[in-house]
């Protein structure tokens, strides 16, 4: 009994935080557009069989005819992939450092990393803006070195996205792969040296494969919510900046399409369930290595 | 008897395989090793006991190349090893902890060093098949290391670092992790592994059993320093000092002072009011030197009546340990002091000649106990 309402407890929650929030939405994609509030026809008002006999999937196959969107979801998919590479590359060497680090640093360590989640990720965002504008502060330092003459255009480009995203989602690369690393058995590597490993040798032969499950786990982190980020493009990103996010919220609040937006949501959730199977699997494969 | 001991550090012509000279390790202000100078010979099975933190580990981990010496020099057939590291030396090493990669199977983790060096696939397999049939594990080569028992797990760590066939082998403790049974089996299988491959092993271990049962020499290490080398028996039999003699065993330590009453004999007195005890040493003391007389319990009897010994004393049981096929019987003497003798139960423990509080001598020859003077 005790177990049963356990279980019951996560399983509500996701019905009715998951479950019937989607049903909504899937619903609002087979409808039609209409002056009216809520701005979709048709509604429970008409009568259930009534409605369900109305709905159809125009809006999917609009989606199709418009190359807007599959460029949106094309491109999404790119910079959320680039930018996952981008922060393993940043995250791994800092987590490697960290589990390396004496063991009294390691929980100041761990609390730096943590530490921006204290400030609001929108400032932090807005904080780039100062950083990386034409008169921003990192133009203004290159200047005053003498490295460039006239400022770099960095804001409201790809480049500014790239940079946010990897700011941003930095943390979720480095916490799993630093618990990876942590628990690793520092004589694995003495034995690889033994055997006549280089350090470097070592490195990939031991230290990377042992972490793969750490840094699997990273990347999905990081890619899962990178895909439909919609904050860091429309702040960072130019007009030149196509991310799903970004025509997901414009369908929905500029046009005040409801149906054809959710069908865009319908979709990205769809391309996402994809990473996330992968990662849950992920997960429990490395539970039951450990077991 | 064998056509001929294996005893290459009695021969003045043999070339060391390994030489500390002078070797000091200092960790910031602790000193780990001490001017520690010592000769390891080709195919010995040497083992460096102690307790921890006497320096065994460090020692092991310099000739492996994991530590440099701060001072004197270690010379791995006649060459100095200092600043070679450890993927360049001709030496392996099983750890406590074995190391196994736990991402790879117990064939690619023998196989690992191999790799390394070779990049011939028939000669590797060939090599990594010899190495499962030595250690008995053909049926386990694609098992993972967390898929198989902590005693396979233990031949797979040695078969791995066997597999490079190294000049030296170094063993960290290498049964620590296994249960008393399973220990015992596997020490005589070290040895034999040891005889075939003839390779020269250096086992670390802080159990003196595991030490006197494998190794052809035995260190006896504290605080950096290595207070005796020698064969099991000596050390065991003629130690040369009361910490070897008190490290190795049980034993009964009598303080007193020496004087000559025949050649090579002593007495010793050991306590006001009572008889001066015999022994023989071939160590030379002088007259009223201070001295301590070790007897192991084995080599001390227990009777009823006074007997016919060169040394008796007597005293009243105050404890009996048994301990199934022997019995020790703590016996205290007048002094106060506790004279400890090991009696084999022939009998059963119903037909027990002494309990508790029975007043009995104790005894025995002047051969028995070994006089030291430190």
């Amino acid at each position: 009994m005790r177990r049963a309402v356990l279980i019951a407890v996560p399983y509500a929650w996701l019905l009715a935080l998951f479950l019937i929030p989607f049903a909504v939405v899937f619903k609002i994609s087979l409808s039609d557009i209409a002056l009216a509030i809520p701005p979709y026809t048709p509604t429970a008002k008409d009568g259930i069989w009534n409605m369900l006999s109305q709905l159809d999937f125009e809006n999917f196959i609009f989606l199709t005819e418009d190359d807007l969107y599959w460029k949106a979801y094309l491109s999404s998919l790119q910079i959320a992939l680039i930018s996952t590479v981008l922060t393993l590359l940043v995250g791994y060497p800092m987590a490697y450092a960290m589990a390396r680090a004496p063991e009294q640093w390691r929980p100041t360590l761990l609390m730096l990393v943590i530490l921006p989640f204290w400030t609001s990720f929108l400032i932090r965002v807005y904080a780039w803006v100062g950083i990386l504008s034409g008169e921003g502060f990192l133009n203004q330092f290159l200047m005053w070195t003498g490295i460039i003459s006239t400022p770099l255009t960095i804001l409201n480009t790809n480049t500014a996205v790239y940079i946010g995203i990897v700011y941003t989602y930095l943390p979720f690369m480095i916490l799993p792969i630093y618990s990876a690393l942590d628990r690793s058995d520092g004589s694995l590597i003495e034995a690889a040296e033994d055997l006549g490993c280089s350090r470097l040798k070592a490195f990939w032969m031991i230290t990377i494969p042992l972490s793969r499950n750490g840094i699997i786990a990273g990347c999905f982190l990081v890619f899962i919510p990178a895909l439909g980020e919609f904050v860091i493009p429309s702040l960072l990103g130019g007009s030149g900046t196509l991310m799903i996010g970004k025509v997901l919220f414009e369908e929905f609040f500029s046009n005040r399409d409801w149906p054809v937006a959710s069908a865009v949501a319908v979709i990205l959730l769809l391309i996402l369930i994809i990473p996330i199977v992968l990662f849950q699997r992920n997960e429990q494969k490395q539970v039951e290595a450990e077991g | 008897m064998a056509e001929t001991v294996f005893a290459p550090w009695d021969d003045p012509n043999e070339k060391p395989l390994i030489r500390f000279r002078n070797v000091t390790k200092r960790f910031g202000d602790f000193t780990a090793i001490d001017d520690l100078t010592l000769d390891i010979f080709e195919r010995e099975f040497f083992a460096l006991l102690g307790p921890s933190g006497c320096g065994k580990t460090t020692m092991m981990r310099m000739l492996a190349g994991f530590e440099n010496p701060t001072g004197g020099a270690i010379e791995l057939s006649g060459q100095d090893i200092a600043g070679v590291p450890p993927n360049k030396r001709a030496v392996n090493m099983m750890f406590q902890s074995y190391a196994l990669f736990p991402h790879l199977s117990v064939w690619d983790n023998i196989a690992f060093g191999l790799r390394r060096e070779s990049k011939n696939k028939a000669a590797i397999a060939a090599r990594v098949e010899e190495m499962l049939k030595l250690t008995r594990l053909e049926k386990f080569a694609r098992r993972k290391p967390h898929q198989i028992s902590g005693g396979q797990r233990q031949r797979v760590a040695l078969a791995r670092s066997l597999a490079k066939a190294p000049k030296l082998l170094l063993l960290d403790e290498p049964l620590g992790a296994l249960d008393a049974k399973l220990r015992e089996a596997t020490q005589f299988e070290l040895m034999d592994i040891q005889e075939k491959t003839g390779t020269t092993f250096v086992i670390v271990t802080h159990d003196q059993e595991e030490a006197m049962t494998v190794a052809s020499r035995v260190a006896v290490m504290d605080e950096g320093q290595i207070i005796q080398v020698a064969t099991p028996e000596r050390i065991y039999e003629a130690p040369d000092s009361v910490y070897v003699a008190d490290f190795i065993g049980d034993v009964n330590i009598l303080h007193g002072s020496a004087k000559a009453v025949g050649p090579d004999t002593y007495e010793v007195a050991w306590a006001a009011g009572q008889n001066p005890v015999h022994a023989a040493s071939t160590r030379p003391f002088s007259d009223g030197q201070a001295c301590h007389l070790a007897i192991r319990p084995e080599k001390v009897s227990i009777h009823k009546d006074r007997p016919a010994a060169d040394n008796a004393v007597q005293g009243k049981v105050l404890d009996i340990a048994y301990l199934g096929n022997l019995s020790t019987y703590h016996v205290e003497l007048p002094t106060g002091d506790i004279i400890k003798a090991q009696v084999a139960n022939t009998r059963r423990i119903s037909r027990r000649d002494f309990t508790w509080e029975d007043p009995v001598w104790v005894s025995w020859t002047k051969t028995a106990g070994v006089l030291l003077a430190k």
